[in-house]
């Protein structure tokens, strides 16, 4: 049951990165989950402070080399042994080394296209809209500003006591954010 | 545009004894945002771009030109015929991948290096690396004769019932080049997203938001992102660091697998590279040093950048050095007489003159990068940089004519000189490649913001970093 109608959260913003992460920190002691924080750039320690440890990128993008790699020697076996073998100068068939080159460069693309198409699924991306941008102030998000946001579906959200709890982490301000 | 507050302005980024900083002094995670994001968003276009352009823009109608009467004659109208059926179409074609190749070093293997200085090269030498694949991919595609059927390259069941041949260095060669195109667009494009969200943020004008927004995906800076963001471009720097190596050893096995005096010799993949790298910074120079005067960006293109680039193209000039004493030594080692001759023949034949002009220019005009003096001198080291990109030419020249013209039987000797279609194409790909350097200065941010950001907040001075209230 939606306890907060038309809301989507509570944002608080701040100066510097440091600040930032400390307010995370304080927030998952606090035992907010549901949150989210945003930063111009990537911040040490920032995922760690959300719980975010460790992502599927990796894992992704190795599924992606190995059946690159497979797929590649496998299309040049079908090729040069199946269906359409021919002798060159007495040699196998099989002529395996020369296919290491394509079965190297396949196995690079099919990585790559998995890392980032992988990384825009993980992230939801592409997602014109999102409610943060409802916040004014939230366009300073990818130049100079720092937030976090807790979210409404957080099972310890409470709209005044979410909001005193960010005010008492000195941000520069506490804005709600409609859905 | 600078700090305003009266808090002491931070320490240049990175400056040792002597050394020159890689960040200017007194910049905030704000003012690096505007001052790069500024230049796109600005709504006056320097009066300088547009002649640039303008001039560039006119080269590449050149080279649509030649492309239209090279489709509508024939590949008869450029100077190509048997013996030498490679001509300018491959010497452009190595000569533009090798000068993608510093691009993709700058940006992936610098990166696994953890070489700060990197960062605000990078963007624009990334971009270089796009263009320069691009156009070389021109060569290749119109000297097929039928472009139309260029498909033919690719493996896909057809009607003919036949399949490429995988034992082939030139089909390896298509393999290569696209899976560089690609991954080097892929690359570029998720290095820009975090600045594509910072100029639809910052844009003021309704369509500049709606078209940055598309582009931007909707980023917007969550942490959660931001931790795959980093793991996924380490991992691409990752696969892109052995794909570049593997690009410029594939162009040249398509001379070392061929059993032609000078081609058939196990140092070209090595020394390739080299020279790949070589005439790469040296573009990344050319562009670097007139980007900075003219846009004010000397605070973040340091006399740093500029000093590390020429010591990088001094090493491998002298690895490519090394690979040309090794190939004339090799020649006369060898015992054959074909390939003894094949290096006389370079050294005093009818072109020796391209052979002696790039030994000049890549062996000798670099030696004065030695010099601090030269590699704190901006102008001198731009002089440095076009001789450099002269001699990598003249290098493919002298590989690809020379073995060509002359091989085992006096009776098919023949000579090779281009024609003028020759001379536009190569002159029109010049002008496209700098007509899109001038778009990407003008549409995109040629420095990453966010890694500025990274590096400001990184640096020790960080405390003292103030964001700006506004």
């Amino acid at each position: 049951m939606d306890m907060n109608p038309g809301l989507y959260g509570l944002v608080a913003e701040f100066d510097d990165p440091t600040a930032l992460v400390q307010a995370t920190r304080s927030a998952r002691e606090a035992g907010y989950r549901r949150m989210d924080a945003y930063a111009p750039f990537p911040i040490e320690g920032l995922p760690e402070a959300l719980g975010f440890h460790r992502t599927k990128m990796p894992m992704l993008i190795l599924i992606g080399g190995i059946v690159g790699a497979l797929s590649g020697f496998a299309l040049q076996y079908y090729c040069a042994v199946i269906s359409y073998p021919i002798n060159v100068a007495g040699r196998p068939l099989n002529s395996w080394p020369s296919w290491i080159p394509v079965t190297f460069e396949l196995t690079v693309l099919i990585a790559s296209l998995t890392a980032v198409f992988g990384l825009l699924a993980l992230c939801g991306l592409p997602m014109p809209y999102h409610p943060l941008f409802h916040v004014p102030r939230f366009n300073r998000a990818t130049r100079d500003a720092f937030f976090l946001c807790i979210e409404a579906t957080d099972p310890h959200f409470e709209r005044t006591a979410t909001r005193d709890f960010l005010a008492g982490l000195h941000p520069r301000e506490v804005s709600e954010v409609p859905q | 545009m600078q700090q305003k507050s009266a808090a002491p302005a931070t320490h240049p980024i990175e400056s040792g004894d002597g050394v020159p900083p890689v960040m200017g002094p007194g910049y905030t995670f704000r003012s690096v945002s505007e001052k790069i994001s500024s230049i796109t968003l600005a709504r006056r276009t320097p009066r300088g771009w547009w002649l640039g352009f303008a001039f560039t823009f006119a080269l590449t109608m050149m080279l649509l030109y030649t492309i239209f009467w090279l489709l509508f004659v024939g590949v008869g109208v450029w100077g190509i015929n048997v013996p030498v059926a490679w001509g300018f179409a491959i010497i452009n074609f190595v000569w533009w991948i090798g000068i993608g190749h510093a691009g993709t070093l700058i940006s992936a293997i610098l990166l696994l290096l953890h070489q700060k200085w990197r960062t605000s090269i990078n963007r624009f030498a990334e971009a270089m690396t796009l263009f320069a694949v691009a156009n070389a991919g021109l060569f290749p595609l119109f000297h097929m004769g039928r472009p139309w059927f260029f498909y033919w390259l690719l493996p896909y069941p057809n009607t003919m019932r036949i399949w490429p041949q995988f034992r082939s260095p030139l089909v390896w060669d298509v393999f290569a080049v696209s899976t560089y195109g690609t991954v080097s667009l892929l690359f570029w494009y998720v290095g820009m997203l975090p600045d594509l969200a910072t100029l639809r943020d910052r844009a003021r004008n309704r369509w500049v938001q709606i078209i940055y927004g598309i582009m931007a995906m909707g980023w917007r800076g969550s942490a959660y992102h931001w931790k795959r963001y980093e793991m996924t471009y380490l991992i691409l720097a990752a696969l892109a660091t052995p794909l570049v190596l593997s690009v410029h050893t594939v162009v040249s096995f398509d001379f070392a697998v061929a059993i032609l005096p000078g081609w058939h010799s196990t140092i070209f993949p090595p020394y390739f590279v080299a020279g790949a790298i070589y005439s790469g910074f040296a573009m990344v120079l050319v562009l670097a040093i007139p980007l900075r005067t003219f846009y004010g960006l000397q605070d973040f293109i340091t006399l740093r950048h500029l000093q590390n680039s020429a010591k990088v193209m001094l090493a491998t000039g002298l690895i490519v050095g090394y690979g040309y004493g090794i190939e004339a030594f090799m020649g006369f080692y060898s015992g054959s007489i074909y390939e003894r001759f094949a290096q006389v023949n370079r050294m005093f034949g009818p072109y020796a003159g391209a052979y002696w002009a790039l030994i000049f220019c890549n062996v000798l005009a670099i030696q004065v990068l030695w010099f601090k003096a030269v590699r704190d001198n901006p102008p001198w080291l731009f002089l440095v940089s076009l001789i450099v990109l002269v001699g990598m030419w003249l290098e493919r020249y002298v590989i690809v004519v020379t073995s060509l013209h002359r091989d085992y039987l006096p009776s098919s000797w023949g000579n090779y000189s281009p024609t003028v279609w020759d001379w536009t194409m190569y002159l029109g790909t010049i002008g496209f490649f700098f007509a899109l350097m001038f778009l990407f200065v003008r549409l995109l941010p040629m420095i990453s913001i966010s890694e500025m950001q990274a590096l400001l907040a990184e640096s020790k001075e960080v405390g003292e970093v103030t964001t700006e209230k506004s």
